[in-house]
């Protein structure tokens, strides 16, 4: 059974010059972690306010566990925890006193639904009394997380809940979200960083709005229609500009180290491609076969939305 | 929800409002700040009264009436003599030198003319140069002349003499500062209440903290409500620490109940704070809730309350103008009660107006929160 379900939302603002929501539809279901995934300004926010009933949407319903986000708000706003993508806990409050406000606000106590945050909340135990404002960004998080999650909600809702915080602590917050997936919450969260796609059951991509795909991870990546190679050389700017201007190259781009490239490989094979680089100067060539990833799936389909 | 988890709710969320101003110095400052500067710069810098002008005497006469009409002035708060000269030149010279504001000639036999001629003249010289300040020197030299031949009078019996006899009731020493003192409960009420619950409202909305009370059970109206009651409350220990200061330091007694002096701030205080709920919901930010809560409280507040300027000489557009704004009718009250000494009867009608701003104010607010984002 669905927990959320999106039925053709459309959300504008400023009378609607400014199309934030494109009619959007897709559905979660019950303890499923389901990741949004799209750069800034894709429509992530809007959907979230939709779905947390701080929005109304244009047109479209939109319901969680069953309750219309419109009709049902009082229902949802009790069912659910939030987790916005500012932090968003009172900086001037110590650890403990926030983590008590909140659980209060939401009519429980810290103690009743403490074997939940147990294994977040060992970790902020340290520094309890100190205050929200003067903590790492990782331990920010952790702390909303817990605030989020103190009246036991049935689905969590995160907004880029690991924007702006380091490496570790970013791995160590998805571990904390498998932990919760399997006491059965359903969570969607989003993210701008599509390595993190790999770390959920199901994605949508988004872009400008609208969904591009909606799958498990793996099948997207199965979706890119091309052979894709890793490229480097000596000189990765010229090798660009090189790869681009060539006519049977079908795309190139940058991706760290390596440049990933497809083509026309009914002309084109691997070793002709390299004896053209080395003829053209480049030294140190490496071109290997890889396996696309979400991102390389995310820059194809964007490509194809923009044609069209 | 059982009424025990309601309260606590509501205090735990209460609590949590007093930890935000007690750790923020400069909440702090403001809202205890305010007060005192404002009562001690209005009751003791900013007066139009006129302590210890200097004034000089020249007395050709130097009989028994002008040694004690000097003396009467000498120990008039509102004189000081200065120099006691000898010729009409020096005058002259003191006013060019020495900023004196008034200078007192009495002629040779001056108080043989009184006696015997049934008359004498007495000079005053005043610097003209501040209207003003001349106008009343010389009305409270005139005074203090017309005392002195009163008690002359009431020996001899003199046919026919009309004696008008003025008393200033309510503040019989004239002291500008009964003025200000219910201006200035207006101002700083008006200002801190409007000022604070705008700001810690916009303040849940600018930190997003709003965002996570609105998706929660707790509901909206309580968020209001429990910014309201710490506001409410330390606004009245503002009001009990502007009553003490105008007490003790300005010597101004409260004639009236004490009791109904509270009851009519509150509801001024319930007023103010609607009125900053309504800026707080078509503010954004802090600053602009601030600036807002700032000049549009301010200016009206000290232009039509009545305080500094008698609302009586603006023209009759300003005149009705004045009549929404609440801290108007709260000087009304205030004074009455403070100053006179009325009861409920005498400012019944004030009251029913306040309490029509205020319902109508509270309405609004209420009817324009917002339960969503915008």
């Amino acid at each position: 059974m669905a927990d959320v379900t999106l039925n053709n939302i459309v959300k504008t603002y400023n009378k609607g010059e400014v199309k934030a929501v494109n009619n959007v539809s897709f559905e979660i279901n019950k303890g499923e972690l389901f990741g949004l995934i799209g750069a800034d300004g894709s429509g992530k926010t809007s959907i979230f306010r939709i779905l947390t009933t701080l929005l109304l949407p244009d047109s479209g319903t939109a319901s969680i566990n069953g309750f219309d986000v419109i009709k049902d708000y009082k229902t949802i706003r009790k069912n659910i925890g939030y987790m916005p993508g500012k932090f968003s806990l009172y900086q001037d409050l110590s650890v403990q006193e926030n983590l008590d406000f909140f659980a209060t606000i939401f009519n429980t106590t810290v103690k009743e639904n403490y074997d939940l945050i147990k294994d977040i909340y060992i970790q902020l135990e340290p520094f309890k009394t100190r205050k929200a404002g003067k903590l790492s960004g990782g331990m920010k998080q952790k702390l909303a997380l817990c605030c989020a999650l103190i009246h036991r909600p049935t689905v969590l809702l995160l907004d880029e809940p690991t924007t702006g915080v380091d490496v570790v602590s970013r791995k160590e917050f998805w571990e904390i979200l498998k932990g919760l997936k399997q006491q059965g919450i359903t969570i969607l969260v989003s993210t701008p960083y599509m390595d993190e796609a790999n770390l959920c059951e199901r994605i949508a991509l988004l872009q400008n709005g609208s969904i591009m795909s909606i799958d498990r991870p793996n099948n997207i990546v199965k979706q890119f229609p091309d052979t894709l190679f890793a490229m480097r050389a000596n000189d990765m700017g010229r090798l660009q500009n090189v790869l681009r201007s060539n006519k049977l190259i079908k795309s190139c781009f940058s991706f760290g180290d390596f440049h990933h490239v497809t083509m026309d490989s009914g002309e084109l094979t691997m070793d002709n491609l390299e004896k053209q680089l080395i003829e053209s100067g480049f030294q140190n060539v490496i071109i290997k076969e890889i396996t696309p990833t979400v991102e390389d799936c995310f820059i194809y389909l964007m490509g194809n939305a923009m044609e069209n | 929800m059982s009424f025990s988890t309601f309260s606590f709710q509501l205090s735990t969320f209460i609590k949590k409002e007093f930890y935000h101003v007690f750790r923020d110095s400069k909440t702090l400052l403001m809202l205890f700040g305010m007060p005192i500067v404002l009562i001690v710069l209005f009751g003791f810098a900013v007066t139009n009264e006129i302590k210890n002008a200097k004034i000089v005497v020249c007395d050709y006469a130097k009989d028994p009436a002008s040694q004690e009409i000097i003396n009467k002035l000498s120990v008039n708060k509102t004189f000081h003599l200065h120099n006691t000269l000898f010729n009409h030149a020096q005058i002259e010279e003191a006013f060019k030198k020495e900023n004196i504001k008034l200078a007192i000639v009495f002629p040779a036999n001056f108080y043989k003319d009184l006696l015997h001629l049934n008359g004498a003249q007495v000079q005053i010289i005043a610097d003209g140069s501040d209207p003003n300040t001349a106008n009343t020197l010389t009305k409270y030299a005139t005074s203090v002349i017309m005392e002195y031949q009163h008690t002359l009078t009431k020996n001899s019996n003199m046919p026919y003499t009309i004696a008008p006899e003025v008393r200033m009731l309510y503040n019989p020493e004239l002291k500008g500062v009964i003025n200000f003192v219910p201006g200035i409960m207006a101002l700083v009420l008006m200002l801190v209440c409007v000022l604070m619950t705008s700001v810690s409202i916009v303040r849940e909305k600018e930190t997003g903290t709003m965002e996570i009370l609105l998706v929660s059970p707790f509901n909206p109206f309580l968020v209001i409500i429990s910014k309201a009651i710490p506001y409410l409350a330390l606004s009245l220990i503002n009001l009990a620490v502007i009553l003490m200061l105008s007490v003790t330091l300005l010597e101004i007694p409260i004639n009236g109940s004490i009791w109904l002096l509270i009851a009519e701030s509150t509801l001024l205080i319930i007023c103010a704070l609607s009125l900053g709920l309504l800026i707080s919901n078509i503010t954004r930010s802090q600053q602009s809730a601030m600036l807002i809560s700032m000049i549009g409280m301010l200016v009206p507040t000290l232009l039509f309350t009545g305080f500094m300027f008698p609302l009586e000489n603006m023209p009759v557009a300003l005149q009705v103008f004045s009549h929404i704004i609440p801290s108007k009718w709260y000087y009304i009250i205030v004074k009455s009660i403070m100053i006179k000494g009325l009861g409920f009867g005498a400012v019944w009608k004030e009251t029913l107006i306040l309490f029509g701003i205020t319902c109508f104010f509270l309405i609004v607010s209420l009817k324009k929160f917002n339960i969503r984002l915008s």
